[in-house]
């Protein structure tokens, strides 16, 4: 029950979505509009919940990890991370050196896949089609980087609870490298076609204005937040996994538009990849998986030699395996601001309640205060900026 | 990392700016405290929450001013019930605390805090449409994920996972 009337005589009320091509996936808006502003938008959702908190609830903790995949599909291995990363908390599980770089490695490729979608549809929604097609012929070549070490190219559930699911493949590492040596010249190629742009600056520079104090208090994180001019971000703030060993800047732009946005976001496309060259060049030696055999799967060879290893599986397999009661808030940087999981535990191999601070949920929220006063055009421009995951707000 | 003992004592947790600003507030509305896994956990009265939230937040010395997020856990059969759980962050000081308010199944509602962080808005929707819990003074208290004809609150205990068939 979405009609409204509208306020005042002169204005009318449109909807905008739930499926259209510029709301990247099913969001709904209706807009209040005076001839071309907007006078009113509220965004309706819900459109895409499939109680994934609730299914937690039934599931092993180990059966959560595909779950937590399917929430922000753009970056899988975001959720797969700060979901372990919780629960090892819980446990107080300490994990191999390698498996955290290998982490970070696979979160700022991650990070790279998912700013380039972004990048993509952002341009396209403005009116530049050759950037979508570049974008995606890159992000191509990380997927296929994703499915040589997971066996998948987007559901790729890559990290377990005590480390990763399986050794990177030989040869992976060679790839990653050609890749990272390319890619700065691709990242040249998309500010080439964008940045001194006239039209996509005459699109985006002072369109759909976000103040710090705003952005604060409408609670946006990530480059939304950055965009506005507040430095905050968790990988150098609240490092986890690894981060404190590896040098980045945190882009800032205090102008709070769209093209502030944008350049966040692309300044951080190439820091990503200078920590993925951080990463290949001091790639710890050792095991991934965390010596815990009551939590993490043996290997596969192990089973097939030595009984405990099989009783463990058979174990974990069946009966999960129990946390100590207690509860945790994990937050790291998303491509999107601040994922959080709140995971609580009665003790039991099941979690209690599984809670996810999805960014896009509280970054949809700055919408309304973007585009109101704005041109109807502009809100097109502002959904882009803010880059929303359908599935990370309806979850 | 070897599991620590939680901590419970509030002597000992004294100077966490949060838990200390809240003491010279009005040092009856905390009800308990927890340091438990490097994170701070502070129990309040229910009908103090919006004025603690508000104190936290203009606390001169580590303002909490960003709002990260508001959920609730359902701890049925037991009584109360409901746990409300906000989590603060302050921008500045990089500090991090969780409130609560413990919740009776039969009046699960307290006050609003979108008058302190618009952001709340949209959380407290959702625990209102998930777990039935009401918030006194919300601009726009409906359903945000569930269509608005449904029945029940689907993250409570008693829901069944697969619905009501």
């Amino acid at each position: 029950m979405v009609s409204d009337e509208p306020d005042q005589d002169s204005t009318l009320v449109l909807n905008m979505g739930p499926q259209h091509p510029s709301t990247h996936g099913v969001l709904r808006l209706i807009l209040e509009i005076d001839g071309e502003t907007v006078v009113r938008l509220r965004p309706e959702i819900g459109y895409l919940h499939t109680g994934i908190e609730k299914t937690c609830e039934a599931k092993f903790y180990q059966q959560v990890v595909p779950l937590t995949d399917r929430i922000d599909y753009l970056c899988p291995m975001t959720n797969n991370l700060a979901y372990c990363l919780a629960v090892e908390k819980l446990l107080g599980l300490e994990i191999p050196p390698k498996a955290q770089w290998m982490r970070v490695m696979m979160n700022e490729l991650t990070r790279i896949n998912s700013h380039l979608v972004w990048l993509g549809t952002h341009a396209m929604d403005i009116g530049a089609f050759t950037v979508f097609l570049y974008c995606f012929r890159e992000r191509e070549d990380v997927l296929r980087l994703f499915e040589m070490v997971s066996g998948q190219r987007m559901m790729t559930s890559y990290f377990r609870i005590g480390g990763l699911a399986l050794e990177p493949p030989l040869g992976f590492f060679e790839k990653v490298k050609k890749f990272a040596d390319r890619f700065p010249g691709n990242v040249d190629e998309y500010e080439n076609l964008l940045t001194g742009n006239p039209i996509f600056t005459m699109r985006t520079k002072g369109v759909a204005y976000l103040s710090p104090e705003d952005a604060i208090a409408l609670g946006a994180s990530g480059p939304t937040l950055r965009g506005s001019g507040i430095d905050i971000d968790l990988r150098r703030d609240a490092p986890y996994s690894g981060y404190e060993n590896f040098k980045f800047n945190v882009p800032v732009r205090s102008e709070g538009d769209v093209f502030a946005r944008y350049l966040c976001r692309v300044q951080e496309l190439r820091e990503s990849i200078g920590m993925v060259q951080q990463a290949l060049a001091g790639m710890p030696e050792g095991p991934v998986k965390a010596d815990a055999p009551k939590v993490v799967l043996p290997d596969r060879e192990k089973m097939k030699t030595q009984m405990e290893a099989l009783i463990y599986h058979f174990k974990i397999i069946t009966e999960g395996f129990a946390v100590p009661a207690g509860e945790v808030y994990q937050a790291i940087e998303s491509p999107r601001g601040e994922m959080g999981y709140y995971v609580v535990s009665d003790g039991t191999a099941k979690p209690y309640r599984v809670h996810m601070r999805a960014p896009s949920y509280a970054n949809l929220q700055t919408l309304s205060r973007m585009c109101e006063g704005q041109l109807i055009a502009d809100v097109i421009a502002a959904i882009g900026s803010i880059d929303v995951i359908l599935g990370d707000i309806d979850r | 990392m070897p599991l620590s003992p939680a901590i419970t004592d509030i002597e000992q947790l004294k100077s966490h700016p949060a838990l200390a600003r809240l003491l010279e507030w009005n040092a009856p509305m905390v009800q308990s405290v927890k340091f438990d896994r490097e994170e701070l956990t502070i129990w309040i009265e229910k009908e103090a929450i919006r004025e603690a939230c508000a104190i936290l937040r203009d606390s001169p010395d580590c303002p909490f001013n960003y709002f990260c997020d508001l959920t609730a856990v359902d701890w049925y059969p037991t009584e109360p019930r409901f746990e409300v759980v906000y989590h603060l962050l302050s921008i500045a000081k990089k500090e991090r605390v969780r409130l609560k308010v413990r919740l009776d199944g039969s009046s699960a509602s307290l006050e609003s805090v979108t008058s302190i962080w618009p952001s709340a808005n949209f959380y407290e929707r959702e625990v209102f449409d998930l777990f039935g819990i009401r918030f006194t003074g919300h601009p726009n208290l409906k359903r945000i994920m569930m269509p608005d004809d449904w029945e029940g609150h689907p993250l409570r205990k008693d829901y069944p996972v697969e619905g009501y068939r």
